[in-house]
């Protein structure tokens, strides 16, 4: 008899309240196979980019996900700099870093709350959440929003970084550190936390570079790669940080790692700072035309290194562009980390890559064993869904508008 | 005594109705806070009344495939255990006299059904994840009843009796040792029976999204929110008798007013146990049962028997 049963975690999460689908064959309560479902929520950013310039372009990949809102903007931005050979002013590549690094403090202070939620202890969630109001309140003060900033432009940043201002900011991201402390000190003292995330999840190094993991994930097992020291952008090369990685790669160490990131960050931050109460200058090189090449840019978003591609034909909007985002490689080693485990442990597993769906859809294509051919076209869909609509219209003897013809075929 | 009589102890006081209300507003106590722990504002007063009118007014949907009789019949089946607990702990309580001998006993089946309630409607809905919450809560039960029982144990040792109202009258366990372990023993088994964090796995939302009361809905579902509330109520009134017994009878209103401060802050240990864990693993939960609280459960009942 087979007692394998469907737990099914999707396909609309529960917590992380995005559209994915994870389907954890169980026996008793112990996991034994997993099949990961995505691409609920395509929405053709890459083909919606190549009809927009590229001034357009930077606040579309700005929407591919809420939390990134820094990390795709630059990605892409570079991408287009390198096509187009485009100079950076000094300044506006510290103002870059300041606001990447203020995203990966708010962005790994989100992800502590929600792991705090799925092993049950509510307040942490409370408590990470609070202090992550303080984060987007400097956000708020330096950008004037609190999530989509739209600070990134190819040639530079859109707004400076007024020089008042800086005192205040650095006197609220000093007042960040005692509670990031604390949080720190919650994880690596209380003993109930040590029970419910040490040694589970394990992803070895090995399986770590199999898959291609990336950020945090990668760097809680021991494999140590971080683009912002590996290929430098922005104003990293000018600027002096850790790159912070553990050994056992289980949940413990992913929140290890992204806790103290956080320390780093602020770190990075305060010599942000100071360099741009120290200098001044333009914060923009405002370039008019991007010459017809092919650029990549990429940056250490808080989940892991984004990857853009861009190709210009001369005209102002690129005529290619690709985005990788750390999720799509993460989300994989899912498959790795979570079988062998228990139900309970599952869930924290599984969200312990910090994935971010929306970055990671992609439109999936059935292709045939044999012939290699497309088994559904979108007529085939079309036609799938009028004949759905026709039985449900004959079961429930309900009567819907009438659709035309040519849909029909 | 006239059953009409009974039905109106039952029914208003000190049964259903006064239950209900007290176990609303102490979960309005847990809900507030629980919120000022955690930096929030946290509800009005009334909002448990509000939560389980809107339940009552909300349509049953009733699973397709499951066992419907059992279904709806499950969270009655709490609902009366807990309020018939509530009654004989109450009159007990009121006059010392008023119950017959064996009451503890009847009273310990009693605040079982809550959790049997929750797994036969976990097991009727058919559904996986319920069925996963249920088989959770049978192993929940089987790990805290024994050491609970044990510890329970203590108090009757030391009064030799097994009715509530000797019990009541006797010296606190609470002043020599072994009535001090049992307590532990209680608070911590407490805990779980009131499925609460970190042993509120059979409910745990973030794993099983609701898992044993997944399918519920309406009023079969506000009858298990009442259940819980009423049993967050009960639990810590059970423990305040049982264990400081001598101090929280006689006349006058200082026994009173002390059973109330009691009864408080046994209630403010549970709310600042459930916001200060995380969730603790099914078999990390019965590995705590079993081992160290059944161990000093064993060692309280000893103590007892040798007089300490």
């Amino acid at each position: 008899m087979n007692k394998r049963t469907i737990v099914p975690i999707g396909p609309y999460h529960a917590l992380q309240e995005e559209p994915e689908f994870f389907k954890l064959h169980v026996e008793g309560e112990k996991v034994v196979h997993l099949d990961i479902e995505l691409g609920y929520n395509h929405r053709g950013i890459e083909k919606l980019s190549e009809s927009k310039t590229f001034e357009e372009t930077i606040f579309l990949v700005e929407r591919i996900c809420g939390i990134c809102s820094t990390s795709h903007p630059l990605a892409c931005v570079q991408a287009v700099e390198d096509a187009g050979e485009i100079p950076v002013p000094e300044r506006a590549l510290f103002i870059r870093s300041a606001v990447g690094e203020l995203e990966r403090i708010h962005s790994h202070l989100l992800w502590l709350g929600l792991a705090g939620h799925f092993i049950g202890f509510n307040t942490i969630w409370m408590w990470a959440w609070r202090f992550r109001e303080d984060v987007l309140n400097i956000l708020e003060l330096i950008t004037g929003n609190r999530n989509h900033y739209g600070m990134m432009k190819p040639g530079g940043v859109r707004r400076d970084i007024n020089k008042t201002d800086i005192p205040a900011i650095s006197k609220l991201l000093d007042s960040l550190q005692d509670p990031i402390k604390l949080f720190r000190d919650a994880v690596v003292q209380d003993p109930l936390i040590h029970a419910r995330t040490k040694g589970i999840g394990i992803l070895t190094r090995e399986k770590a570079q199999d898959y291609g993991a990336l950020g945090p994930t990668a760097r809680a097992s021991g494999y140590d790669i971080d683009v912002r020291r590996d290929h430098p952008h922005a104003a990293y090369p000018m600027l002096d940080f850790d790159v912070i990685t553990c050994e056992k790669g289980d949940v413990f160490d992913k929140a290890v790692v992204r806790i103290l990131e956080m320390f780093e960050s602020i770190r990075i931050i305060q010599q942000c700072l100071t360099q741009l109460e120290k200098s001044g200058g333009p914060v923009d090189s405002n370039p008019k035309t991007v010459p017809a090449g092919e650029g990549i840019g990429f940056y250490e978003a808080p989940r892991g290194e984004v990857f853009h591609y861009v190709r210009s034909d001369g005209s102002n909007r690129p005529i290619r562009h690709k985005v990788r985002a750390p999720s799509f490689m993460n989300v994989p080693t899912n498959r790795e980390t979570v079988l062998g485990a228990t139900v309970a442990d599952a869930t924290i597993i599984l969200a312990a890559v910090d994935p971010c769906y929306c970055c990671t859809e992609r439109m999936a294509v059935a292709v045939g064993h044999h012939d290699g051919e497309r088994l559904l076209n979108a007529r085939d869909l079309m036609r799938l869904s009028c004949e759905k609509t026709d039985r449900l219209m004959a079961e429930t003897g309900l009567r819907g508008p009438s659709l035309p013809d040519f849909q029909r075929e | 005594m006239k059953s009409s009589m009974v039905l109106v102890e039952f029914l208003l006081f000190p049964g259903l109705l006064f239950t209900a209300i007290a176990g609303l507003l102490t979960t309005w106590v847990d809900r507030k806070v629980t919120a000022l722990v955690q930096m929030r504002v946290g509800p009005p007063l009334l909002q448990p009344f509000y939560d389980i009118r809107k339940l009552l007014i909300k349509e049953t949907c009733v699973p397709e495939d499951g066992a419907v009789g059992l279904f709806l019949l499950a969270p009655l089946l709490g609902l009366a255990g807990v309020t018939l607990a509530s009654m004989i702990l109450w009159r007990t309580l009121l006059n010392v006299q008023a119950t017959f001998v064996g009451d503890l006993i009847v009273l310990v089946y009693l605040l079982v059904m809550p959790a049997l309630s929750v797994m036969l409607g976990s097991f009727a809905s058919r559904n996986p994840l319920a069925s996963l919450g249920g088989s959770r809560e049978v192993k929940l039960m089987i790990a805290y009843e024994l050491p609970l029982v044990l510890a329970i144990l203590v108090p009757v040792i030391q009064a030799n009796s097994i009715r509530l109202g000797d019990l009541l009258t006797a010296q606190a366990p609470i002043f020599s040792l072994s009535g001090a372990l049992a307590l532990l023993v209680c608070i911590a088994c407490t805990q779980a029976k009131l499925t609460i964090v970190p042993f509120d796995m059979p409910e745990a939302e973030t794993e099983l999204s609701g898992g044993a009361l997944i399918e519920y809905s309406g009023p079969p579902l506000a009858m298990f929110k009442l259940t819980r509330a009423m049993m967050l109520f009960t639990m810590p009134v059970l423990l305040v008798v049982l264990f400081f017994g001598g101090v929280v009878s006689g006349p006058g209103w200082l026994p009173a007013v002390t059973g109330f401060l009691l009864w408080f802050v046994l209630v403010a240990v549970t709310i600042v146990v459930r916001n200060t864990t995380p969730r603790v693993c099914i078999d990390q939960a019965v590995r705590f049962f079993w081992g160290p609280v059944s161990l000093v459960a064993l060692v309280a009942v000893m103590l007892a028997w040798l007089g300490w």
